[in-house]
C-alpha cells in the first residue's frame, strides 16, 4: 500500500497571527515536522512567523523566513528542489499559495508532488458549487439556495426554499442588502429594491438557530476512515464557530443523530478522496433531525488543532504521516504505545472551548458577534461536568473573571444582550438566570439549546444556595463541584480565599487528578496528559519519584500575549529536559505547541491562577517554578505563589514586584541615577489637568492594572484628557491613573537580555522604526540598530547592567528605553521573557530562553555571548487584523493592537523590511498612490521621495492640504476631493475602482474621531485591502525600498544560511 | 482494596438533599464489588435493598437508551465510563432495542436531569424509576472503571441499606438466554427470502437490518429446532451470558451446519457459531465494550470501526482448519470474525447495525442477503 516516500519536503507555514488564523497552525506545523523527521525525510519550511516553534533550529532541515507568496515560494522551490509538498499544515493561507503555485504549474515544472489531499479535492472543497455538486452526488445535502434575475424567478425560488429565507445580492461587498425575509409580501419589496443596486439576488434557506455540529475525520490512502472527535456549537448557526463556545463531545445529540452525521462525514471524506484530515461542519434541526452540509475544510483547522487537544489524538502528526501513504492501522496510539492509531477516541470528560476576545481595546470597533471571525484566541476547559469546566473556561481568559458570578458589564438590556450576541452574551445570560429569568424565553432570544441554557442557570441557582445556605462543607463540596473558585466563596462568605482554601483542605476536597487516555480509560495508558476535577475521589498517577520543575504558561492568544510566549515556553520546557530535569508544564490554550503532551514530562491543562496552580504545585511537590516565560498571567503569579513559600527560579519575586510596581521602580530609577520620563498618579479629573499644565502637552494617560495598555490613550488638549481620564476612571474605578510625559520626536529602543546574579551575560539590543508613542508590540523593530550613535548604545547598555545589578537579575529580562539627542530614558524593565525573545534569538543566532534556563539552573559557563557583530539585519513587523475589526480605527496609537507579527531576515535593513512587508501579505498591485498626511514636518519629510517616486512613474493623488504643499514643492500631483467633499475626483471612487496601490494617510491628532475624513480614508483603504501606511517614519522607509530595491532581487538565504549552520549558497 | 486514593472518602457526607439539579432527590448508596472495592455513590430515594450484576463498564459517548434495552446485558450493572449520561432524555419505546432495560444496573458519574431534545418523553431518571431499574450516580466511574479494567469484570451489589451486612455474591444465572429470548416463534415481514432468526436476546437493530431487504424473518426461541423448517439462511443473534451455557442452541446449530445454508451470526451468535464448529471460547478479562473498536478484515486489510458489547471471544487456536479468522480487534488482536473458508458460514463478534454506535460494517447484512 505504501507509495515511494519522498526525499525532501516542503511545508508551507501560515505567516503571521491575525483573526482567523492563529498559533493553532504552529501545532500542526510542528507536529507534521516531527512526523517527517521521524520518517527520515528532509524538511524544507517556509514561515515568516519568527516567534513559532516550526521555525525553531532542529525542527525543519531548512528554514525560509520569507513571505509565502507565490514568487518567493518559486525560488525557494527552484533553489531546494524539493520532491513533496504539504498544503495543509499552515491553514488558508498555506492552502491558497498551493492552488496558487498548482495553477502556475511551478509544482508541475519542479517536479514537486502534492503530498495527501490532492489539488482537486482542495479545489472541490473551496469551491462551494463543486462542492455543493459532488455532495448532490453522494445524496448529501447542503443548503439549498437558488439564484434570480427577475422577482418571477425571485418568487419561484422562494417556493422552493420556503419562508423564513435569506436574501442577498449578487456581486455587493460587505452584505449589504441582504437580510432575512419571512413573507411573500415582503419578497416582493425587497427584491425589487436588491434588483435596482444588483443585477441578481442570491436566494438561501435560513439556517439561523439550528444546532451546528462539526466532525474531524481522518481518512488513509487506503479508504480507512474515522472520526476522531465530534463538536457542538452551544451558539446555534448564525454564529461563526470561532465565535462560539463549542463543546466536545456533542451534548444534545442523541445516538442516531451522532452516527448520521457521523457517517455523512466519512462519506463525503471517501467521495472527495481526502488522504490524511478534514473538518465537516453540518447544520441540524433542533426538532426534525434535519440537516445541510455547511462546508468542509481540507487541511488542518483551528477546529482540528482543538479536536486533538480535547481527545489526545495527535491529529496533525497522523494526518502527516498519512500523507506521506501511510495507513491509519500500521501507526501507533501514541498514548497507549500499545493500541491502534485507527481507533476513535472515547472521553470520559468534557471539553468546554471559549473563544477570547479583545474588542475593549478597539474602542470604536463593533462588539456583534455573528457570521465573521473577531475572537483573537481560545481557551479550553476540561472537566466532568458541563458546569465545572465552564466556569473553568470562563477563569482561563484571563478577563479579571473568577467565574460565571463575577459579571464585570454592566448591561442596559439582558433580552437584548440575549438576542443579539456580543462578546459578553454568556455573562448576560448568567446575570439573566440569576435574576430570575426562564430558560424558556432566554431560548427563544438565544435559540441555544435548552441543555446549555439550564446548565448555566443551575449554576446560578447553586450561587443562590451558597449564599444563603449554612456554610458547611456539603455546601463548599458542592460549589466546588459546580466550578466555583475558592476566591468567589470567599466572596460570597465574606472571608478570605485562603481562609477557604484551608477549609477545602481540612474536608478533604481538593481536586483529582485525571488523565487524557483517549480510550476512557479502556487501556492501560502511559499518558501524561492531564487535567483537574472535582469529580473524582482519587488521583490517577502519583507524584513523580524525582521532583519536578514547574513551567507556567501564557493562557489563551490575545492582543498583547501572543504565540511568542508559547515559544518561550516550549523551548523552556526542551532545555530543562537537556539538562535532565523533569519538566511540567501549566497551560490552557489549545492552540499552542507548549499543550503537545510530548513538549513535557507532565502537561496539565489547566488554569493559570492562584489556585489552581498551588492545587498542582502541592500534589507535584517540585523543586521549583517558572514564571518568567510565560508573558504578564505568569508573571502576575509571582508573588502570590513565593508568599506560600514556592521557589521560584530565576529572579525574586521582590525585585520583580520592584520591577513591576510603579512607585517602586520610579524611585529604583531614580536611586541609580537613570532618567525617566516624569509621571503622576492621580484620582480625578482636576488634579490631571494642573498636571499636564504644569509639564506641557502631549501626556499619556493609562489606568494603572492593566494589560498590554487597555484604555491608554495620548492626550494631546485640556479636553482630550478630561475625556481620558473621565474613560479609564469609567474603565478601573478602583484604580488611579497614571500620567505620564509623552515624549515627541523620539527613537524608542529596547534591550531583551538574559542577567546571570545581576550580570548581564547576554543582551540584544533593538531599535523601533516608529518614533516613540507606538506600542511596542505595534511597532516595526529592526536588530541590530541601524541609526543610534555609539555613544547612545553604549550608554543604554550601561543602564541595562546597573538595572540588571540593582534588581538582581537571573534569567530573561526586557528594558525599553526612548532616546532623543543622547538623552536616555527608561520606560519600563520587565523582569520576564519579552515577545521579542524569539525574534532576538534566531536573528542573533543565540537562545536566550535556552541561556536563560541555564542561568535560572545556574548551569551556566561563565561567558559573555556577543550579539552586536551580526553580517545580516532582522526586522520585525507587526500584522494588524483591522479588516476584521469592523469600525476599528486602523491607526497604530499606545494601545496594542495588532494581533501577530512576521519577521524576515536580509543583507541590509532595507531588504529585510522590504522582505517583512511582502511577509505581512500586503501588496502594491497598482503604481498608484493616494496622499493624505495632516501635518507639515511630515509633508516636508515625504516630498522629496514622493519626487523621486513620480519621476519612476507613479501616479500620485493628493488631498487638499497635501497637494497644495506637494504640487509647491515641485512634486507633480493629481487634485482628489476628501470623502466628505462629495465632488468628484474622489478618493473613494479611486480606491473604490481599485486603482489605487498605496495609501499614506498620516493622522495628526489622537485619532479618536471616527467621524474625521482620515478615519473613513483609512477604514476604506482597510475594507479594500488597499495596504495603508499611518506612520510618517514607515512611509519613509517603505518608499526607500520601492525606489531603491525596485526590479533588484531580494536576498533568498535560508536562516541555516544567515547563521552559516551550513555555507552560504551562490545563489 | 488498594486503589490509588489520595483523597480521603466521606463516609458521612450529607445528603444531597435540595441538589439545585432538578427536584430529584437523592440518598448516599454503595457499590460493592466482590473484589472488596467499595465506592460511594448517590441513589434516588425510590430505590431500595440491594442489586446485583456482574459489573462491566462501556466507553461509548452516546446511546444510553440502546445500550440499556439491548438484553445482552442482561444480570449486568452497567458503568458509563462517559460522565454525562441522560443529555437527551429517553424517547419512546419505537427507538429501544427491546421492550425494557435489561441491565441490572447502572451507574454514573453524572445522571443528567437536565436534559433536551424533540425526541424525548423523559428524563433517564424518570425512566430508570419506572422501570425499576436500580442505578448509582455520584460515583468516580473512572476510578471504578480502572478498577475493573485491571481486575476483570466482577460481580457487584447496588446497596442502598447503607449497613455493613454481610453480602453474598451469588453465582450468575446458568443460560440468561433463556431469559431474553422470544417465547415462541414469530414471523416479521413478506418477502421472498426466509430467514430464521435466532433470538438469543435480538436487539431491535438487526431486525430492522434484516427486514430492509426482501425477506421474511422467523424469530425463533433459543432452543427451537428450525432444521426441519424452510429457510434460505440463518441469523444467530447477540445475547447475554457465556456462550458455553447455551448448550441447546449449539446442538441445533450444529445441526444446521450440515445443511448447508447460509448462516450469519452477531456477537453471542459469533461465540455460538464457532462453537458449534468446534471452536472453544473464553472470557475476556474486562470485555469489549464501547463504540470505537477498530477491527481489521484479515481477507482484504481494510479497517473498520465497530460497536461492541460481549465479554467473551472466541479462540483462534481452536479454531478447526476449514475456519478462518475474517476480522481481528486491532487493539488487542483477539478475534472479532470467524468464516468458513468454503461454506456460506460467517460471523462476528461486533454490530454491523450499531445502535448504538457507528454502521461501517453495515454492508455484513448486504452480504448475508446476496448469500440466500
Amino acid at each position: 500500500m505504501e507509495k515511494s516516500k519522498p526525499q525532501k519536503v516542503l511545508l508551507l507555514g501560515s505567516g503571521g497571527l491575525r483573526i482567523g488564523q492563529a498559533g493553532e497552525f504552529d501545532y500542526s506545523g510542528s507536529q507534521a515536522l516531527k512526523a517527517l523527521r521521524e520518517e527520515g525525510i528532509a524538511t524544507v519550511l517556509v514561515n515568516p512567523n519568527i516567534a513559532t516553534v516550526q521555525t525553531d533550529d532542529g525542527m525543519a532541515d531548512v528554514v525560509y523566513l520569507q513571505p509565502l507568496e507565490c514568487e518567493r515560494v518559486t525560488e525557494i522551490i527552484a533553489k531546494e528542489q524539493p520532491d513533496g509538498i504539504l498544503l495543509g499544515f499552515g491553514g488558508q493561507t498555506a492552502l491558497n499559495l498551493g492552488l496558487v503555485l498548482h495553477e502556475r504549474g511551478v509544482l508541475k515544472t519542479y517536479n514537486v508532488e502534492v503530498l495527501g489531499t490532492s489539488v482537486e479535492t482542495i479545489k472541490l472543497s473551496e469551491d462551494r458549487e463543486l462542492f455543493k455538486k459532488a455532495l448532490q452526488d453522494i445524496d448529501v445535502h447542503t443548503p439549498r439556495s437558488v439564484s434570480a434575475v427577475t422577482l418571477e424567478q425571485a418568487l419561484d425560488a422562494s417556493k422552493q426554499i420556503g419562508f423564513p429565507l435569506m436574501l442577498r445580492a449578487g456581486y455587493s461587498l460587505g452584505g449589504l442588502g441582504s437580510g432575512v425575509i419571512s413573507s411573500e409580501r415582503e419578497l416582493r419589496t425587497r427584491v425589487e429594491e436588491v434588483l435596482t443596486i444588483s443585477p441578481q439576488v442570491l436566494l438561501e434557506e435560513y439556517l439561523k438557530g439550528w444546532k451546528e455540529i462539526e466532525y474531524e475525520v481522518v481518512r488513509d490512502c487506503a479508504g480507512n476512515s474515522m472520526t476522531v472527535c465530534n463538536m457542538e456549537n452551544m451558539d446555534p448557526m448564525g454564529i461563526h464557530t470561532g465565535e462560539s463556545i463549542v463543546v466536545a463531545p456533542s451534548q444534545t445529540l442523541n445516538n442516531e443523530e451522532f452516527h448520521r452525521l457521523r457517517e455523512i462525514a466519512l462519506r463525503i471524506a471517501r467521495k472527495t478522496q481526502v488522504v490524511g484530515e478534514c473538518n465537516v461542519q453540518f447544520a441540524l434541526h433542533p426538532r426534525t433531525g434535519d440537516y445541510r452540509v455547511i462546508e468542509m475544510n481540507a487541511r488542518l483547522s483551528r477546529s482540528s488543532a482543538l479536536a486533538s487537544k480535547a481527545t489526545g489524538y495527535p491529529l496533525a502528526f497522523v494526518a502527516a504521516k498519512l500523507a506521506l501513504g501511510k495507513t491509519l492501522d500500521s501507526l501507533h496510539n501514541s498514548i497507549t504505545g500499545v493500541t491502534s492509531a485507527f481507533f476513535e477516541p472515547a472521553l470520559d470528560y468534557i471539553v468546554v472551548k471559549i473563544p477570547r476576545w479583545d474588542m475593549q481595546k478597539m474602542k470604536t470597533a463593533d462588539h456583534t458577534i455573528g457570521t465573521e471571525m473577531k475572537s483573537v484566541g481560545e481557551v479550553m476547559a476540561i472537566g466532568r461536568t458541563f458546569p465545572e469546566a465552564l466556569q473553568k473556561g470562563v477563569r482561563m481568559l484571563t478577563i479579571g473573571v473568577a467565574g460565571l458570578t463575577q459579571t464585570k458589564y454592566s448591561f442596559v438590556s439582558l433580552e437584548d444582550e440575549i438576542a443579539h450576541a456580543t462578546d459578553h452574551r454568556l455573562f448576560a445570560l448568567y446575570e439573566y438566570f440569576k435574576r430570575g429569568g426562564s430558560v424558556a424565553r432566554a431560548h427563544q432570544l438565544s435559540n441555544i439549546d435548552r441543555w446549555f441554557l439550564e446548565h448555566i442557570a443551575d449554576i446560578a441557582r447553586v450561587e443562590e444556595q451558597i449564599t444563603h445556605g449554612p456554610k458547611t462543607a456539603h455546601a463548599l463540596r458542592m460549589a466546588k463541584e459546580y466550578g466555583f473558585a475558592d476566591s468567589v466563596i470567599a466572596s460570597v462568605w465574606k472571608t478570605s480565599e485562603m481562609a477557604i482554601r484551608s477549609k477545602r483542605k481540612r474536608y478533604c476536597i481538593i481536586p483529582a487528578i485525571h488523565q487524557i487516555d483517549t480510550l476512557a480509560g479502556e487501556f492501560p495508558a502511559k499518558t501524561n496528559y492531564l487535567y483537574c476535577t472535582y469529580h473524582g475521589i482519587a488521583h490517577d498517577i502519583q507524584t513523580s519519584q524525582k521532583k519536578p520543575i514547574v513551567v507556567l504558561g501564557s493562557g489563551p492568544y490575545s492582543i498583547g500575549s501572543s504565540v511568542e510566549f508559547d515559544w518561550c515556553a516550549v523551548n523552556t520546557v526542551r532545555q530543562l529536559r537537556k539538562s535532565g530535569e523533569r519538566a511540567v508544564m501549566i497551560n490552557s490554550n489549545p492552540e499552542t505547541v507548549s499543550t503537545d503532551y510530548d513538549e513535557s514530562d507532565r502537561l496539565y491543562f489547566e488554569e493559570l491562577n492562584f489556585e489552581r496552580v498551588m492545587d498542582i504545585l502541592e500534589f507535584e511537590q517540585p523543586k521549583g517554578v517558572v514564571v518568567s516565560v510565560g508573558g504578564q498571567v505568569a508573571q502576575s503569579l509571582s508573588l502570590p505563589l513565593q508568599r506560600q513559600g514556592v521557589m521560584l527560579y530565576g529572579t525574586s519575586a521582590h525585585s520583580i514586584d520592584m520591577a513591576e510596581d510603579r512607585e517602586k521602580f520610579s524611585s529604583l530609577l531614580a536611586r541609580l541615577g537613570i532618567d525617566q520620563p516624569r509621571w503622576t498618579r492621580i484620582r480625578n479629573i482636576d488634579s490631571a489637568l494642573l498636571w499636564a499644565d504644569d509639564i506641557g502637552y502631549p501626556v499619556l494617560v493609562r489606568p494603572s492594572y492593566v494589560l498590554s495598555g487597555a484604555a491608554m490613550t495620548v492626550a494631546r488638549t485640556p479636553e482630550d484628557l478630561h475625556q481620558a481620564v473621565e474613560y479609564a476612571l469609567r474603565v478601573s474605578p478602583d484604580h488611579p491613573i497614571v500620567l505620564t510625559e509623552f515624549i515627541l520626536g523620539a527613537k524608542e529602543l529596547e534591550i531583551d537580555g538574559v542577567g546571570d546574579h545581576g550580570e548581564v551575560i547576554l543582551e540584544a539590543m533593538a531599535e523601533h522604526i516608529e518614533n516613540a508613542g507606538v506600542h511596542s508590540g505595534d511597532a516595526t523593530i529592526v536588530l541590530p540598530p541601524q541609526r543610534l550613535y555609539m555613544e547612545t548604545i553604549r550608554r543604554t547598555k550601561e543602564i541595562a547592567r546597573s538595572l540588571c545589578a540593582a534588581l538582581s537579575i537571573t534569567g530573561p529580562f526586557n528594558i525599553q528605553f526612548i532616546a532623543r539627542n543622547n538623552e536616555i530614558k527608561v520606560i519600563e524593565c520587565n523582569i520576564r521573557a519579552s515577545r521579542s525573545f524569539p525574534f532576538v534569538s534566531k536573528v542573533t543566532g543565540k537562545n536566550f530562553i535556552t541561556i536563560a534556563v541555564d542561568t535560572m539552573l545556574g548551569k551556566h559557563s561563565d561567558v559573555h555571548h556577543d550579539t552586536l557583530d551580526l553580517s545580516h539585519v532582522g526586522v520585525k513587523a507587526p500584522l494588524f487584523s483591522y479588516s476584521r475589526l469592523k469600525g476599528a480605527d486602523p491607526v497604530a496609537n499606545v494601545e496594542m493592537a495588532s494581533t501577530g507579527e512576521v519577521a524576515c531576515i536580509g543583507d541590509t535593513a532595507l531588504d529585510a523590511y522590504f522582505l517583512s512587508w511582502h511577509a505581512l501579505e500586503q501588496r502594491v498591485k497598482t503604481r498608484t498612490l493616494v496622499v493624505s498626511v495632516g501635518s507639515d514636518e511630515a509633508k516636508s519629510k515625504l516630498a522629496k521621495t514622493l519626487a523621486v517616486l513620480e519621476q519612476q512613474g507613479w501616479e500620485i493623488h493628493a488631498t487638499d492640504g497635501t497637494h497644495t504643499y506637494l504640487t509647491r514643492n515641485g512634486v507633480g500631483c493629481f487634485f482628489v476631493y476628501k470623502m466628505s467633499e462629495v465632488l468628484q475626483p474622489n478618493i473613494q471612487n479611486l480606491i473604490e475602482q481599485k486603482k489605487v496601490g498605496l495609501i499614506i494617510n498620516i493622522p495628526t491628532g489622537s485619532g479618536n474621531n471616527t467621524q474625521t475624513d482620515g478615519y473613513l480614508l483609512r477604514r476604506l483603504a482597510t475594507d479594500h485591502h488597499v495596504p495603508l501606511i499611518t506612520n510618517l517614519q514607515i512611509a519613509r522607509l517603505f518608499l526607500k525600498c520601492v525606489i531603491e530595491l525596485h526590479g533588484k532581487p531580494l536576498p533568498l538565504r535560508s536562516w541555516q544560511e544567515y547563521m552559516k549552520k551550513f555555507p552560504i549558497s551562490n545563489f | 482494596m488498594r486503589i490509588n486514593t489520595v483523597l480521603k472518602k466521606q463516609k458521612n457526607d450529607v445528603d444531597y438533599q435540595g441538589h439545585p439539579q432538578g427536584d430529584v432527590f437523592f440518598n448516599t448508596a454503595y457499590l460493592r464489588l466482590k473484589s472488596g472495592l467499595v465506592l460511594q455513590g448517590r441513589a434516588p430515594e425510590w430505590q431500595r435493598g440491594i442489586s446485583q450484576g456482574e459489573v462491566v463498564f462501556t466507553t461509548g459517548m452516546t446511546g444510553y437508551v440502546e445500550t440499556l434495552t439491548d438484553p445482552s446485558y442482561t444480570g449486568q450493572i452497567i458503568v458509563f465510563t462517559y460522565p454525562l449520561v441522560g443529555n437527551y432524555g429517553v424517547p419512546d419505546p419505537r427507538y429501544w432495542e427491546s421492550k425494557k432495560i435489561h441491565a441490572a444496573g447502572a451507574v454514573f458519574s453524572h445522571i443528567s436531569t437536565i436534559w433536551s431534545h424533540a425526541q424525548g418523553q423523559h428524563s433517564l431518571e424518570e425512566w430508570l424509576k419506572k422501570q425499576h431499574v436500580p442505578f448509582l450516580t455520584h460515583v468516580d466511574t473512572r476510578t471504578l472503571t480502572l478498577h475493573v479494567r485491571k481486575q476483570g469484570c466482577t460481580p457487584g451489589i447496588i446497596d442502598c441499606e447503607g449497613g455493613e451486612t454481610h453480602i453474598s455474591f451469588d453465582s450468575q444465572d446458568n443460560n440468561p438466554v433463556s431469559q431474553v429470548s422470544v417465547p415462541k416463534k414469530q414471523t416479521a415481514g413478506k418477502g421472498t427470502k426466509k430467514i430464521i432468526a435466532v433470538d438469543c436476546g435480538m436487539k431491535e437493530g438487526i431486525m430492522t437490518e434484516l427486514l430492509s431487504f426482501d425477506t421474511t424473518v422467523m424469530r425463533v426461541p433459543h432452543d427451537y429446532d428450525y432444521t426441519r423448517d424452510e429457510y434460505h439462511g440463518i441469523f444467530i443473534s447477540n445475547g447475554p451470558g457465556d456462550p458455553q451455557m447455551a448448550q441447546s442452541t449449539i446442538t441445533i446449530l450444529k445441526k444446521a451446519l450440515k445443511q448447508k445454508k447460509p448462516i450469519f451470526g452477531i456477537c453471542l451468535g459469533s461465540q455460538l457459531l464457532a462453537l458449534a464448529a468446534g471452536a472453544k471460547t473464553y472470557k475476556l478479562p474486562y470485555g469489549h465494550r464501547g463504540h470505537n473498536q477498530p477491527c481489521k478484515n484479515m481477507l482484504d486489510g481494510t479497517c473498520v470501526m465497530t460497536s461492541q458489547n460481549h465479554g467473551y471471544a472466541v479462540d483462534e487456536k481452536t479454531l478447526p482448519k476449514a475456519w478462518r479468522v475474517t476480522y481481528r480487534n486491532l487493539n488487542d488482536m483477539t478475534v472479532e470474525g470467524v468464516a468458513h473458508a468454503t461454506r456460506p458460514f460467517f460471523s462476528v463478534q461486533f454490530h454491523p447495525e450499531g445502535r448504538p454506535g457507528p454502521v461501517d460494517s453495515r454492508s455484513l447484512f448486504d452480504d448475508f442477503y446476496s448469500l440466500l
